[in-house]
Parts: structure tokens; C-alpha cells; sequence
């Protein structure tokens, strides 16, 4: 068992320079078997480990990484947390996940750093005023914090807004959810990748598949670079690429995989407490705890996984951040990167059995999957234990696409795709 | 961010033109024949490759037609570029 983090355990490691803190997690070489195979080392995949352990008793589990844990979306995304979905189906599955959030320092022992400092969404016309008081109500009726902002008002919650009405697109309201805000989102994978060892989970790094074995329709394991393990259970949360490894089962999905930007400024001392998105111009921001401005760019609207993104999404959204905060117009940008982030027609996420037994895939969380990263894990374990979905996440499944039922999220989606 | 060469305008940066998604998916000549599950193939789901896929692309802001490319979709790279109803040049 691991040493629980605690004021005490920093205290008694700083008299040794701490230089001698207990490794986080272990680094095996993956067994011959096990129950229940993860494919993505990232937050989702972690989590799902992590709630298969904690609440489902199955220790048994390898979690495989092509690359490093948390290297991919987990750690390229803007870091916003909110649950103001339009639909019931999903104000259920983001406000599940936002209610695990409220507590997931404690539960796993590890500061995620996480700050309800508030996410407001600004309406630029009138189409957006009328959608965005839709989404406020449909909020409020599941019991989701939603209030309606005037022009006024949102000038006065983040005061460098410029709120003048002969701007290109003027601010005509907005909305906030005061629970929404940032975590950290490195400390998200390794606090889960923390947890879930402790309780037995092997997480092998730079491990990369290269197939999957199945005998009719069931699956029997995955191919490696580390070998061949055997298992009755795959669960996929391979994000951007999760085509790949579907490709891999001779089954298709209903996703396009596309660059998602952002970047980060010089850090400066604090100027905004909040995080502000706007669909309309497709820009929002934020500011990191060491003081970097925080912005999201749009996708690209071609097929692409070079994890870049092209120049003119960054230019535009920078247009926009620049007619919506002048204040910003000699700040310096210094990182920008891309991730991979995998689309659904309908813009909500696949949470899902497929026609394989054993075979179940968490992705197209498309531009907006961090927020959800302990509801998603949380959801997919109880999927993969019990062999059916959660009523959580019951509405999340493949089959949606052919009975109609989709759940479009579009409007909602952080990004306009 | 890639430069695509348009078989009617010569080569144009990429933002000039939009992306149409995957090519040669054959619409069905009777779609009230076919079941839930078919429609549902050709309406939604993509192979969605990583490494080199045939494209559609439409020169938008330019001559506005719509043409065929196989592109590397894992480097961006472009290996040909052919006009609808042609045949992939093989490689």
C-alpha cells in the first residue's frame, strides 16, 4: 500500500530535500493475462481502470500506452470543467462527472487542483441570445446551475471584456455556471495512474497495439509491441485515434479525427478569474495558475492526426480574443500544439458495447472530453463490468446511429464543429 | 496547413478550399430499400484512416468544383490529385 500525500508526509520528506518520495506508480512488464485491458493511458482510460478496481473488484488489469500517460489529449487540452449540456441525456452524464470532480482530490488522494472559478458563455446575436436562454432553462430544470447574464452584467463579472456595442460582434449576454471552472489536467492522469496501481492495476508505458485477436465475434487479446496478452475484455479509450485501433477489430465507427489547437501567453499576474468561451467568434480563455493566458483555437475541418493544426484556425480565434480583450493586444504567446480529437456526427460522445463481445470503445468526446474524464471512467467501468451500460450513459451507445437517436450536442459542444 | 493543387486553378493554400470527407462512397441508387443498418453505414460511419485516404475536396473559394485527393492524413502529405469520375492513379 502506498503512503497516503498529507501535510505530514511533505513535512517528513522535506527534511530529506525530497529526495526520497515513494515512486507514484510501478513500471511492469505486462503479464501473460488479464481480466480487463485498457487501450489509452490517458485520464479516461485511467479512470476506468482506476473505478474497475475501486467499485467493480476486477485488479486484475493492464492499462497500455502507446506513448507516456497523459501525454495526449489529457495534456493538450484547455483544462475547462462545466456540465451546461442542452439535453437531458447529456446534463446527466457531464453533471455526474462535474459531481465527481467536486471531490476527486480527496478521493484520490492527489490535488487536482481543481477551481470552480466559473465558466461564462457569451451570446454575440440574436440567435445566440435566444439559444443560450434555451440552454439556461433546459439547465435549471435538471438541476444544473444556470444563470442568464445581461451585457451589463457580464461587464461587470469579467470587467476586460469589451462589452462596446460597435465592436464587429457585440457581447448581447451570456451565461454562467458557477460551478464550472479548470483543473489541473496532468494531475488528473497521474492521481487516477496512482490510484488505480495501488489497487494492482499494471500501467505499461510505450506500449503500443498493433492488433486485436478475436475468434468469431468475440475477442481473445491484443497484439503489442511488448508481446501478445490475453483477455476477455478490451476496453478502447484511444481518443484521436480510436479508428485505428477499430480498424484493427474490422469494425467502423461514426468519427473523424481532426487537429484541435490551443496555446498558452507569457505568464502576467492575474487578469482573469473566470473562464470565458465564446462559440459565435470561436475563441475563449482562460488564465493558468502560473499565469499564462490559456486559449482555445477551433479544429481543422479536414481528416488529419499530425497533432498540429493549421495556421489560420490559430490567427482567427487570436482575431476574435483580440476585438474581445484589447487589453491582451501586445501579450506574447509562447507554446501552441494540436491534438487529435475525435468527432461524432452528433458531437456527443460513444460510451458503448459493440457487435464484438468483449469489445467495448469510450470515445468521440470530439473537442470537450477532459471535462468529463471521472463520469466517463466511472461510466465506462460499470459498462465493461456489467456487460451493459449505466442508464447514465445508456443513451452514449454506437447503435444511436441507426435508430436515429442522436443526441446533438452541437450547439453545446465547447467548439461549433 | 498544406498547399493542394487544384486540377482546374494549379496550386492554392489549403485554406482555400473545404474538405468533403471520405471519397468514393457510392450513394445507394435505392435508399428506401435498404435497412436501418445499411443507411446508417453510408450515412455515418468513415474509416477515418490514419495514413493515406482518398478525399474529396471542393476549391470553395476558387473555381468551387469539387475534385478527388489521396493524401497522407498521418504527415499531411499529398500523393495525387484527380478529377471526380476519373480512376485513382495507381501508385
Amino acid at each position: 500500500m502506498k503512503n497516503n500525500y498529507s501535510i505530514i508526509s511533505l513535512l517528513k520528506n522535506s527534511l530529506s530535500y525530497h529526495e526520497n518520495w515513494q515512486q507514484a506508480w510501478r513500471d511492469p512488464e505486462p503479464k501473460k493475462e488479464y481480466d480487463a485491458v485498457i487501450i489509452g493511458g490517458g485520464g479516461h482510460g485511467l479512470a476506468t481502470a482506476y473505478y474497475l478496481a475501486k467499485k467493480h473488484n476486477i485488479k486484475n488489469i493492464a492499462v497500455v500506452e502507446k506513448g507516456w500517460i497523459g501525454g495526449g489529449n489529457t495534456g493538450r487540452n484547455t483544462t475547462i470543467i462545466r456540465s451546461n449540456y442542452l439535453w437531458d441525456a447529456s446534463a446527466g452524464l457531464y453533471d455526474h462527472a462535474l459531481k465527481l470532480w467536486e471531490n476527486l482530490s480527496q478521493e484520490i488522494n492527489y490535488n487536482v487542483m481543481f477551481s470552480q472559478r466559473g465558466v461564462m458563455n457569451l451570446a454575440h446575436n440574436l440567435q445566440d441570445v435566444r439559444d443560450l436562454k434555451r440552454r439556461t432553462h433546459a439547465n435549471r430544470l435538471n438541476g444544473i446551475d444556470a444563470v442568464w447574464l445581461s451585457t451589463e452584467e457580464v461587464k461587470k463579472f469579467c470587467p476586460i471584456i469589451n462589452t462596446s456595442p460597435d465592436i464587429r460582434y457585440p457581447v448581447l449576454g451570456g451565461t454562467l455556471q458557477r460551478r464550472a471552472g479548470t483543473a489541473r489536467h496532468d494531475a488528473v492522469a497521474w492521481g487516477y495512474a496512482r490510484g488505480a496501481d495501488a489497487m494492482g492495476v499494471d500501467i505499461i508505458q510505450n506500449c503500443e497495439v498493433k492488433g486485436i485477436k478475436r475468434n468469431g465475434d468475440t475477442v481473445e487479446g491484443i497484439e503489442t509491441n511488448k508481446g501478445f496478452i490475453k483477455t476477455k475484455k478490451i476496453g478502447v479509450v484511444a481518443a484521436g485515434h480510436s479508428s485505428v485501433i477499430a480498424n484493427m477489430a474490422g469494425i467502423r465507427l461514426p468519427l473523424e479525427s481532426k487537429p484541435l489547437q490551443a496555446l498558452v501567453s507569457e505568464p502576467v499576474k492575474p487578469i482573469i478569474d473566470t473562464v470565458v468561451m465564446s462559440n459565435a467568434v470561436h475563441a475563449y480563455v482562460s488564465q493558468s495558475d502560473k499565469g499564462e493566458l490559456v486559449i482555445g483555437a477551433g479544429t481543422d475541418a479536414y481528416v488529419s492526426y499530425t497533432q498540429r493544426g493549421s495556421h489560420d484556425v490559430v490567427e482567427g480565434t487570436l482575431k476574435a480574443i483580440l476585438e474581445l480583450y484589447p487589453i491582451f493586444s501586445r501579450m506574447k504567446m509562447l507554446r501552441q500544439w494540436g491534438g487529435i480529437v475525435d468527432i461524432c456526427p452528433d458531437a456527443s460522445p460513444i460510451i458503448s458495447k459493440t457487435s464484438i463481445k468483449g469489445l467495448y470503445f469510450n470515445c468521440g468526446w470530439g473537442t470537450g472530453g477532459f471535462k468529463a474524464t471521472p463520469g466517463s471512467g466511472d461510466l465506462f467501468a460499470h459498462t465493461i463490468a456489467n456487460d451493459e451500460p449505466h442508464k447514465l450513459n445508456a443513451s452514449f451507445n454506437i447503435n444511436r446511429f441507426v435508430s436515429g437517436d442522436l443526441v446533438d450536442e452541437h450547439g453545446a459542444a465547447a467548439v461549433a464543429h | 496547413m498544406f498547399i493542394i493543387t487544384c486540377p482546374f486553378c494549379g496550386e492554392r493554400d489549403q485554406s482555400e478550399f473545404s474538405a468533403g470527407g471520405e471519397a468514393h462512397i457510392v450513394r445507394p441508387k435505392q435508399p428506401t430499400e435498404l435497412s436501418d443498418d445499411e443507411w446508417a453505414d453510408f450515412l455515418f460511419m468513415r474509416k477515418n484512416i490514419k495514413g493515406v485516404q482518398f478525399e474529396r475536396w471542393n476549391h470553395a473559394h476558387g473555381c468551387r468544383k469539387w475534385f478527388n485527393v489521396i493524401r497522407d492524413t498521418s504527415n499531411d502529405k499529398i500523393h495525387a490529385v484527380y478529377k471526380m469520375g476519373e480512376k485513382p492513379p495507381v501508385k
